[in-house]
């Protein structure tokens, strides 16, 4: 195969040249088709349950998306009549948010009072130009003690509030809506800002989290990919010294990037955090397959081939290898296809395709290019006995011991794996240096943070809120709530139900309690709604026929197995309560927390199926069932290990963790496969003693080894270094694999063949050993 | 009596005057504007008072409904806004519940609402004239009768709504409490009567939609539809009011409108 493609390609370099460009231009236009999604429910597929529950919930009351201007005044002090003016007019800025559908500030806060037989509904603060210190003392006083407001809107301390912008995005064009109102709200901020220098704004809310993730990705992509492309060039140029060989390889990249992005484009897929990190990887594991071709060719050539042979030669020994590393990988890659968050199954297709196309281009398009291009080589004295050699000498030397060392390393980091924690939290998702996620941890720490659980407590029949017995069970509900430490605030109709009966009573606060008859409440609640102005209704609480409400339970950051075990604390509390009412449960948050474990089993499975099909191609292609279960060991391993590591580093595996043993498993198979062909190529062809065949493969493909690990390790280093954490931390236990594979390889393989192979025939052995021993001792 | 004489011929020359300038200054489409709105107005005096029963359906986005029935008294007022009074009789926990109203041109609304389970007459604000009228997609300016005074105008063109030729005419609100900045208005040429609204929120973005359909006449003179059909485009939801029995000149009186008859209204 490998011959016949290379006599055509040689013979008609510049045509195979333009077929090639002319397929990437071609595919490559599609490109112009990616868009990115900017919206976290990209994250769940739709028959996702949580997401079914959300997506329901917000059809039945009003959407909850939004933006939260964190205030913080220069003073700390948010009640001087000052800053409650600046408050109330950026609450009248926010209302021109594209969009908003609804405002919530402390200036505009539905203020309710009996004044003589009246109730008065009101903003909190009607005018500034004249508060008298104790007209500031008595909204302080009203803000800080309305349990809708506090922790929301106001920091308990009043010295940080909120301004919350709801926006109904129309959805007809997703793309445009969400930079729309970021746009807007920074704008806002930006003017704020120049009016009041010395207080402090900061963005946080869904809107500005969807935004981060496209700004999160466009900026990695503008960072990363450069300097990747710096790794790679580095790489090549002082390892193999070759210019021509290095643009060459840097087009080969270059054209499976595109080539894979504008086919991703044709084929309607769009980009999101993990996806978009498609290209990075593409580029690292496109580099392997020019490497290898590389490396021999100039082995080649320096044996005194001349260009075009030495090319043929390469291709030849290199195209079934590399072909069945490509073949690996992408199903590592494909893997990915379990996974129950899409962007993971699209970054894991586009890669595939991606390293395919990377092949196809190495045995085509990269051959022609040396054909074409000119290359030289410097008569460089091969010292044979190099740092290889002297690794296989000690590794044979100190199999023993190594063997043990080894075993007790990876069964202790084994030990570690259940340290790891499942935990998806969405605002950790990006670093510290994301503006979005600076905000959002001084709002949790602060007043509350994004870690909220909708319930909506549904009675079945029109008007049914109004029973006592439903607010009464409602309102034990967030009493129960309310008294768990790590609730941060609860937001529920009941409170303003006790609010009115009590304006009702004359503001006697022996009236804060819920009214004794469903007519009451009805009317108080028809009251109260026929006085609020547009856009602070109830629709937000309440269903169409009020036979539902809804409480918002917001709480401080947890991990997802915390969220998950209050969610069933709660079902619980219903069951043994109120068991007559229907009760949903549903958030962003919760949905976060639920899609680690999902995505975790599914993968389970995309992972076997895949480890059994890269196993059954490996014995395939060494033609040996013993070694393709032999392999399966340092196969496995590295991602053992590595989680080890991981637990003990860090302990919180999310979404984009739990794909990684899929992903790596490809790619760490491809060392086993070079080690092992070698080894079993030396112990057939060769008839070498099980101690030479272990020092011939590690001097034919150790350095090759050693070169494509290290160009793995640093390009999914550079990918560590993602400001989107997802993507960060997926490069950062991908590269740690990888590495663990090549020691494992190196260290614990070898000891491992000596050992198995030692049992089998001792006697044959004992005389090759002695002598291979005295030879490693006098060199 | 002669202070009070002064005060009110002084007042009425200024407002003359006022109006005679403001007159001046507009344009040819804005006096049109205002022209085809005083004609609309003027087609319908002389109703005196009706009554009519309300079906009152709201939509969510997820199709679910919600049912109010209500009984609607209008009474007209020559040279003020009109006077209506509103009787809940569904959902049954509001059964009883009245709703009294004083539409004033350019002051501030006067409402009331009588609440049955506390035996008591409540004042209502009446900055909530942007909220939502019964938590339905009518807000209550939208309800509340139309007053030339309450708007500045423009007229557009002519285009055809609901099959009918009609004048589009653009609609400022006077007062700032308005929940909107403006409202494109449908009126067709051959009776003057409103064919379909549209509402633009206060960042000027298409909030709703309002059809009149099933136009009947009553007396000879009177227009009513019997469909009233928002929709909210920002939010997906709707409300349909559907119109009956609707009487006129039944004799109701000043009296019938006022605090105390809310409490025995039905």
């Amino acid at each position: 195969m490998g011959d016949k493609l290379y006599s055509f390609v040689g013979k008609y370099p510049i045509w195979v040249i333009l077929v090639c460009i002319t397929v990437m231009v071609f595919s490559g236009a599609g490109a112009q088709k990616l868009v990115f999604k900017n919206d976290y429910r990209v994250f769940f597929g739709e028959e996702n349950p949580q997401l079914t529950a959300f997506e329901s919930m917000q059809k039945i009351y009003n959407k909850t998306d939004n933006v939260a201007f964190i205030v913080v005044p220069k003073d700390g002090n948010v009640f001087s009549a000052e800053h409650l003016e600046t408050l109330k007019s950026l609450t009248k800025a926010s209302w021109q948010v594209p969009f908003s559908t609804r405002v919530d500030s402390i200036t505009n806060f539905q203020y309710t009072f009996a004044e003589e037989d009246d109730m008065i509904v009101e903003d909190l603060v009607m005018r500034t130009d004249r508060l008298s210190a104790m007209d500031l003392e008595r909204i302080k006083q009203v803000a800080l003690s309305e349990p809708l407001l506090v922790n929301k809107i106001i920091a308990k301390g009043g010295h940080v509030s909120v301004v919350n912008v709801t926006v109904q995005l129309p959805g007809i064009d997703p793309l445009t809506e969400t930079p729309q109102v970021a746009e807007s709200v920074r704008a806002i901020k930006a003017k704020y800002l120049a009016e009041n220098p010395e207080t402090q704004v900061m963005l946080s809310g869904m809107i500005m989290m969807n935004t981060s993730f496209t700004e999160s990705a466009l900026s990695d992509n503008a960072t990363l990919i450069p300097l990747m492309f710096l790794v790679v060039i580095i790489t090549i140029g002082l390892l193999l010294r070759t210019i021509t060989g290095t643009v060459a390889t840097v087009l080969i990249i270059i054209m499976s990037i595109v080539t894979t992005m504008g086919l991703a484009g044709w084929l309607g897929f769009y980009l999101t955090g993990p996806s978009a990190s498609a290209p990075t990887m593409i580029l690292t594991l496109a580099v392997a397959d020019c490497v290898h071709i590389l490396t021999s060719m100039f082995y080649e050539m320096r044996q005194g081939a001349d260009k075009r042979t030495a090319i043929a030669r390469s291709i030849k020994i290199n195209f079934q290898p590399i072909f069945l590393t490509s073949i690996t990988t992408a199903i590592g890659f494909m893997s990915m296809n379990f996974s129950d968050s899409p962007p993971f199954r699209d970054l894991g297709n586009l890669v595939a395709i991606g390293v395919m196309l990377a092949f196809v281009f190495s045995v085509t398009i990269f051959p022609a290019l040396l054909t074409v291009l000119p290359v030289r080589v410097k008569a460089k004295p091969e010292n044979k006995k190099d740092s290889m050699a002297k690794l296989a000498d000690f590794v044979i030397g100190n199999r023993k011991a190594l063997l043990i060392t080894t075993s007790v390393f990876i069964l202790l980091s084994a030990s570690f794996i259940p340290k790891n924690e499942l935990n998806d939290d969405f605002v950790k998702y990006f670093d510290k240096s994301v503006p979005y996620r600076a905000a959002t941890d001084y709002m949790q720490e602060h007043l509350s943070g994004m870690m909220a659980v909708e319930i909506s407590v549904k009675t079945g029949t029109a008007s049914g809120i109004n029973d006592p017995q439903y607010l009464n069970a409602v309102s034990d509900f967030t009493d129960w709530l309310r008294d768990r430490p790590e609730t941060d605030h609860v937001n529920t109709i009941t409170d303003t139900l006790k609010r009115l009966n009590k304006n009702m009573h004359g503001d006697d606060p022996a009236w804060y309690k819920l009214p004794d008859s469903q007519e009451l409440s009805a009317q108080y609640l028809l009251l109260y709604e026929m006085s609020l102005p547009y856009g602070l209704d109830l629709n937000n609480q309440l269903n169409v026929d009020k036979s539902s409400s809804r409480v918002v339970a917001t709480f401080k950051n947890m991990t997802s197995n915390q969220l998950i075990n209050i969610e069933s604390e709660m079902r619980k509390w219903f069951s043994e309560n109120a068991p007559q009412y229907d009760v949903d449960f549903a958030s962003p948050s919760l949905m976060f927390a639920h899609i680690g474990k999902r995505n975790i089993t599914s993968m389970l499975v995309g992972t076997t199926l895949a480890l059994v099909l890269i196993s059954l191609l490996l014995g395939f292609a060494l033609k040996n069932v013993k070694f393709g279960f032999i392999s399966l060991l340092p196969n496995l391993i590295p991602a053992a290990i590595a989680f080890g590591l991981w637990g003990l580093y860090s302990g919180q595996v999310g979404l984009g963790l739990s794909v990684v043993i899929g992903m790596t498993l490809g790619i760490v198979v491809d060392d086993t496969v070079h080690f092992l062909s070698k080894y079993i190529h030396a112990k057939r062809e060769k008839k070498a003693s099980t101690y030479e065949a272990v020092h011939y493969a590690f001097d034919n493909v150790g350095r090759a080894l050693w070169i494509t690990t290290f160009v793995l390790v640093a390009g999914f280093s550079v990918l560590a270094q993602s400001s989107f954490r997802m993507n960060a931390e997926m490069g950062l236990l991908t590269a740690v694999t990888i590495f663990v594979a090549l020691v494992v390889d190196f260290l614990f393989l070898p000891p491992l063949l000596m050992a198995i192979e030692k049992n089998k025939n001792k006697k044959q052995q004992a005389l090759k050993t002695n002598a291979l021993e005295s030879s490693t001792s006098s060199s | 009596m002669l202070n009070k004489k002064l005060v009110f011929a002084t007042l009425s020359s200024l407002i003359l005057g006022f109006t005679s300038l403001t007159a001046n200054a507009m344009t040819a489409e804005e006096q049109k504007g205002l022209e085809i709105s005083l004609e609309s107005k003027k087609k319908d005096e002389g109703w005196a008072d009706s009554s009519a029963d309300m079906l009152m359906i709201l939509k969510n986005k997820q199709g679910q409904e919600s049912i109010r029935e209500i009984k609607m008294k209008s009474l007209e007022i020559m040279n003020d806004g009109d006077k209506s009074l509103t009787i809940f009789n569904k959902p049954r926990d509001v059964k009883g519940t009245a709703f009294l109203s004083f539409s004033h041109p350019v002051e501030a609304d006067e409402q009331w609402l009588f609440l049955p389970a506390l035996k008591r007459v409540k004042r209502i604000s009446s900055r909530n004239k942007s909220g939502p009228f019964m938590g339905s997609e009518f807000a209550f300016e939208d309800l509340s009768s139309f007053e030339v005074e309450k708007y500045t105008y423009k007229y557009l063109g002519d285009e055809a709504a609901n099959g009918e030729m009609s004048f589009k005419v653009e609609q400022y609100p006077v007062d700032e409490n308005s929940g909107y900045t403006r409202r494109i208005v449908w009126i067709d040429q051959s009776e003057y009567r409103v064919q379909k609204i549209e509402f633009y929120d206060r960042k000027n973005t298409l909030l709703k939609t309002l059809t009149f359909s099933d136009y009947k006449q009553y007396l000879d003179k009177h227009w009513r539809a019997d469909v009233q059909h928002m929709v909210n485009h920002q939010s997906g939801k709707s409300t349909e009011l559907k119109w009956s029995n609707y009487q006129f000149k039944t004799g109701l009186k000043d009296s019938d409108f006022n605090r105390n008859s809310l409490k025995r209204a039905r």
